[in-house]
């Protein structure tokens, strides 16, 4: 019930600030900040009280309710370490987002905070649902407000944007649908329980092509999401154009809802079509890292250059997944959180900054930090932490993926490696540009207030904490990445057996596709788990 | 004719009373709003006659007419959707007419809907060609009833031609069944049909395929589109509305009444070509509307989409098909009265609001109404917390569970290409940029009843979006 009541809670919240914006521009603020704050709360209870929970990776809390019973729809809402960690990170950048779009929203006000509510009711949706149907329904809520956000909020090429990221989203969407209601119905078929439930869904047998099919609808709704090199065009536009608080949703959450969905869903209701396609997804995952990077390195626009950021960092997030070791695992949980912070933060900086000098082409800035010491300080720990410095969040992140898939894939995880090469070199040549150098114009501007070293100073202390203390946030989320590893090693076995067998059966000429994989790690594995 | 008959027949019958009696009234006294009441009443005593009816067991008149949950279902489902449309008109009307020929548009309307409630519950081809002539000829004068305006004239004009010639396509098609079969009523076509051979089956997919044609240009389904858009755009909004969804839905229940009870699904050719129609009208639907400046037109390609959807599952056949496509037409007639509706009701005097920079700003100077319109396009464009997303979600797993992919596939592409346009829309209502456009304001009462008809609409999009368990359950016991 709690769960449900998190949901429930943004989306009432979401209605009273949009009616409370009729009268007064302060009220809608405070009823979102409430209802993040409430939400932000039960959900440190949550981590709090059930952190030392069962090892055995089951559900920490679940909440079943019968939604539309007539094709097997449910209202299922669960709690594993990873959800716990993901929608963690979902109210703590919602309240920041919040904070900062506190000053820079004055139009509208009732809407925008409904819409950003929403929106975080829909991630949160995603995060939690274990039905299929409400997967992809809580998947699709989180659309239509963000872009309204972009679209309304946006600055100057809005409209384009907002277009791209809901057609982009959308349509990948659709193919992940037909996904669902294709195994929906293969389940159906054949067991006569016609269900989306995730967990009646995971033994599903069904014929080795038609499951490569079936994932290759997941994958690429989820892909797309993540930005991944050939789908990452619509987040450049859409980052930038979108208000601070859309761009922090985005680069924050929205980008973490795919990676979610791929180590959530794909892997253990795929597995073996996920060890065929694996090989595709990290030569993807590497191209996105380098192909990110150059591009950041390319960019003049500031928030921008963040985006590209992004879609670089998230190629890393799918090396690491398609490496499928616990080590690797457990370095994208701490990528997804620690991405999430560090460049929610620099784009309330780029946010800021925009704000405050109408600009945001980093060729007209330049010894800034003159004047704003403080803004400069802070630009200076994320920029840092995004490059990967020791000690920062991003970095442990980086290690574990890049020693882990070194497991798997030897060469493509040196060539992934270079990618830490490029981010020195992007990332410190925005330091350069925008607060060190020559001044390139004359700019009044005032530096951070209170309200926003806040902001700031909380997400320095969460930056920090999770590069000094990795093990708190690998602890909760260990249960739930061993149980998926698992879940792909032990089908794995079963699969490449029927496979041989099959093959042998047919024609023993045809190699095994599954035979590109270095096979000794598989069989580390399971020790590993355990 | 016996009592039982008649009582079976309660709705339509007292439509029918209804007409004359609304016919005298008008020669008494011509007072707009008198009318408009006793329509109203009218209609809700139809209603509520159909719902006592609803639970009864079904009655068979001959081999004409069958009264069953099926025919009752839409039979409510086209009153309660004339109910909705004769509020707009209300208000078009004053706004068009200041002074004159007000009443006899209600009385065409009425009829017009007994044509078409007549047709679903018509299992024999005479029934069926006399309900369905009634429904046309009054949409004759409907369509151009506001003569004034300059494509009124045209647009009827086309739409006899065209409806007389897809008559005559229906009729042909008949005759050739008829003349192998021997048989006119739907039963009796379906028993011998089985027993046919060689020769003889051509004659009868010959003439199923003619039938099609027919119902194809009815329906307004490629490559029978285009009469549609310019009919749309030169009637006023709520006969557009009545078009789209009166019309439209009665067909689609004789459609289905007729291929189920004559078990045409067997013949693999008329699937195919169903199949072939209904992948055109899913794509060039879409990709037409997508080129439309004017929201009237831009709504008449996408009916036709939608007509394509539907079609998917009416293809997918017997059980989840028929009620995925009952459950379909539901939603899409819900909301394409909503979107006409809201067209009407800020519509100015003559020239309705149909291009789209009249709508620019609309969320800003009119936010309730410009919600709703909003509300009315994503359930249109399927988008979540909507009906219209339940209502494609019912779609696809009736499409699916027979295997349709590519019927599947094509129905996702034109979602996507649809969103395009119907983000437009709503685009337009969130662009910034104040319109000097005026909005004249409709007698109050009249406004007011718009609204309330606009926002029941609304929350029940929303409730069958969120909550459609129960209604889903109507619809699997029909």
């Amino acid at each position: 019930m709690i769960l449900a009541g998190l949901i429930i809670l943004l989306m009432g919240c979401g209605v009273l600030a949009w009616l409370a914006g009729r009268w007064n521009n302060t009220l809608p603020r405070v009823i979102s900040l409430i209802g993040v704050a409430v939400q932000l709360l039960v959900v440190v209870w949550l981590w709090l009280t059930h952190q030392r929970g069962p090892e055995s990776g089951q559900w920490i809390m679940t909440y079943t309710h019968s939604w539309i019973p007539a094709f097997g729809i449910q209202v299922k809402l669960s709690v594993d370490g990873l959800s716990l960690l993901m929608i963690a990170l979902t109210a703590f950048l919602g309240l920041l987002s919040i904070l900062t779009s506190w000053r820079e929203i004055n139009k509208r006000v009732g809407f925008f905070h409904f819409n950003l509510l929403f929106v975080l009711a829909g991630i949160t949706g995603v995060f939690l649902s274990l039905d299929l149907f409400l997967f992809y329904f809580s998947w699709e809520v989180m659309l239509i407000p963000m872009y309204f956000l972009i679209s309304i909020w946006g600055n100057e090429n809005r409209t384009y944007a907002s277009y791209k990221f809901f057609l982009f989203t959308q349509g990948s969407g659709l193919l992940m649908f037909l996904s669902i209601l294709g195994l929906y119905l293969i389940h159906g078929q054949h067991t006569g329980v016609f269900t989306f439930d995730y967990e009646h869904l995971l033994g599903t047998v069904m014929a080795p092509q038609t499951a490569f099919l079936l994932m290759l609808g997941f994958v690429i709704a989820f892909i797309v999401k993540l930005s991944t090199v050939p789908f990452h065009s619509w987040l450049p536009d859409a980052h930038t154009q979108a208000p601070t608080a859309g761009s922090v949703i985005l680069a924050g959450l929205l980008l973490k809802t795919g990676a979610y969905g791929l180590i959530r869903f794909v892997l253990p209701l795929f597995p073996q079509a996920s060890h065929q396609f694996a090989p595709v997804a990290m030569v993807l995952g590497v191209v996105s890292i380098l192909y990110g990077a150059k591009l950041a390195f390319a960019q003049t626009d500031l928030k921008r250059l963040i985006a590209y950021i992004s879609v670089s960092h998230m190629g890393f997030i799918l090396l690491g997944i398609y490496a499928f070791n616990e080590m690797a695992m457990q370095g994208v949980v701490m990528q997804m959180v620690a991405h999430g912070i560090s460049t929610g933060a620099l784009f309330i900086i780029a946010g800021t900054l925009h704000e405050r000098i109408q600009t945001r082409d980093i060729g007209q800035m330049g010894g800034l930090w003159a004047k704003i010491p403080k803004m400069g300080a802070m630009g200076l720990v994320f920029i840092m932490a995004s490059l990967g410095l020791p000690g920062l969040g991003n970095f442990v992140a980086e290690f574990l993926i890049l020693t882990g898939s070194f497991m798997a894939n030897q060469t493509l995880t040196i060539i992934a490696a270079l990618g830490l090469v490029a981010a020195t070199i992007y990332a410190l040549r925005i330091m350069q540009k925008v607060f060190y150098g020559k001044e390139q114009k004359i700019w009044v501007i005032a530096d951070f207030s209170i309200r926003e070293m806040c902001i700031m100073i909380t997400l320095v202390i969460a930056v920090v904490w999770m590069g000094l203390f990795p093990s708190a946030v690998l602890t909760v989320s260990r249960p739930s990445v061993l149980k998926v590893i698992e879940s792909v090693a032990d089908r794995k076995a079963q699969t490449r057996e029927a496979q041989l067998h099959r093959r042998t059966n047919r024609d023993q000429k045809i190699t095994m596709t599954g035979a590109s994989l270095p096979g000794h790690h598989w069989n580390t594995n399971p020790k590993k788990a355990n | 004719m016996s009592a039982a008959d008649i009582l079976s027949l309660l709705p339509m019958v007292i439509l029918a009373g209804g007409i004359l009696l609304t016919l005298i009234l008008i020669a008494l006294k011509r007072s707009h709003l008198l009318v408009f009441i006793s329509t109203l009443t009218i209609i809700l005593a139809a209603i509520i006659a159909a719902l006592l009816r609803f639970n009864k067991q079904p009655h068979a008149i001959g081999d004409i007419i069958l009264v069953d949950r099926f025919g009752l279902y839409y039979q409510l489902l086209l009153l309660s959707a004339t109910l909705a449309i004769s509020i707009f008109s209300y208000i078009g009307l004053e706004r068009l007419f200041p002074d004159r020929r007000k009443e006899e548009y209600y009385l065409l309307l009425m009829l017009a809907t007994l044509g078409s409630a007549m047709m679903v519950i018509s299992t024999h081809f005479i029934s069926l060609f006399v309900s369905l002539e009634i429904l046309t000829i009054s949409l004759y004068t409907l369509v151009s009833y506001y003569r004034e305006r300059e494509k009124a004239i045209e647009a009827g004009l086309k739409y006899l031609i065209l409806a007389a010639m897809s008559s005559a396509f229906l009729l042909f098609g008949m005759a050739l069944i008829y003349a192998v079969s021997g048989e006119m009523s739907f039963h009796g076509l379906g028993a011998v049909a089985a027993h046919l051979n060689g020769s003889s089956t051509v004659m009868l997919v010959a003439g199923t395929g003619l039938m099609i044609v027919g119902v194809g240009f009815k329906l307004a389904l490629v490559p029978f589109h285009m009469w549609a858009p310019d009919v749309y755009e030169g009637a006023s909004s709520p006969v557009s509305a009545f078009i789209a969804t009166v019309s439209k839905g009665g067909v689609v229940a004789f459609l289905l009444h007729f291929f189920i009870m004559a078990d045409l699904y067997r013949f693999s050719k008329v699937m195919l070509a169903l199949m072939v129609i209904a992948v055109l009208s899913m794509l060039i639907g879409n990709l037409l509307a997508l080129m439309q400046n004017n929201v009237k037109r831009m709504l008449a390609y996408s009916s036709v989409a939608h007509l394509g959807y539907l079609l998917v599952a009416f293809i997918a056949g017997k059980g989840m098909g028929v009620q995925a496509a009952t459950f379909y037409l539901t939603v899409y007639v819900i909301t394409i009265i909503g979107a006409f509706g809201v067209i009407s009701v800020i519509s100015s005097s003559v020239d309705e609001a149909t291009e789209i920079n009249t709508f620019n700003g609309l969320f800003w100077r009119r936010p309730f109404l410009a919600a709703l319109f909003t509300i009315f396009l994503l359930s249109l464009a399927g988008i979540p917390l909507t009906a219209g997303f339940i209502g494609k979600y019912f779609l696809l797993t009736a499409g699916l569970e027979k295997s349709q992919w590519l019927l599947a596939f094509v129905l996702v592409t034109g979602s996507v290409i649809g969103l395009f346009y119907y983000l437009r829309v709503i685009v337009a209502m969130m662009k910034t940029e104040e319109n000097n456009l005026s909005v004249i304001q409709s007698p109050l009462a009249a406004s007011a009843g718009g609204f309330l008809m606009l926002t029941i609409l609304a929350l029940l999009i929303i409730g069958l979006g969120v909550y459609p368990g129960w209604w889903i359950d109507i619809v699997k016991c029909l």
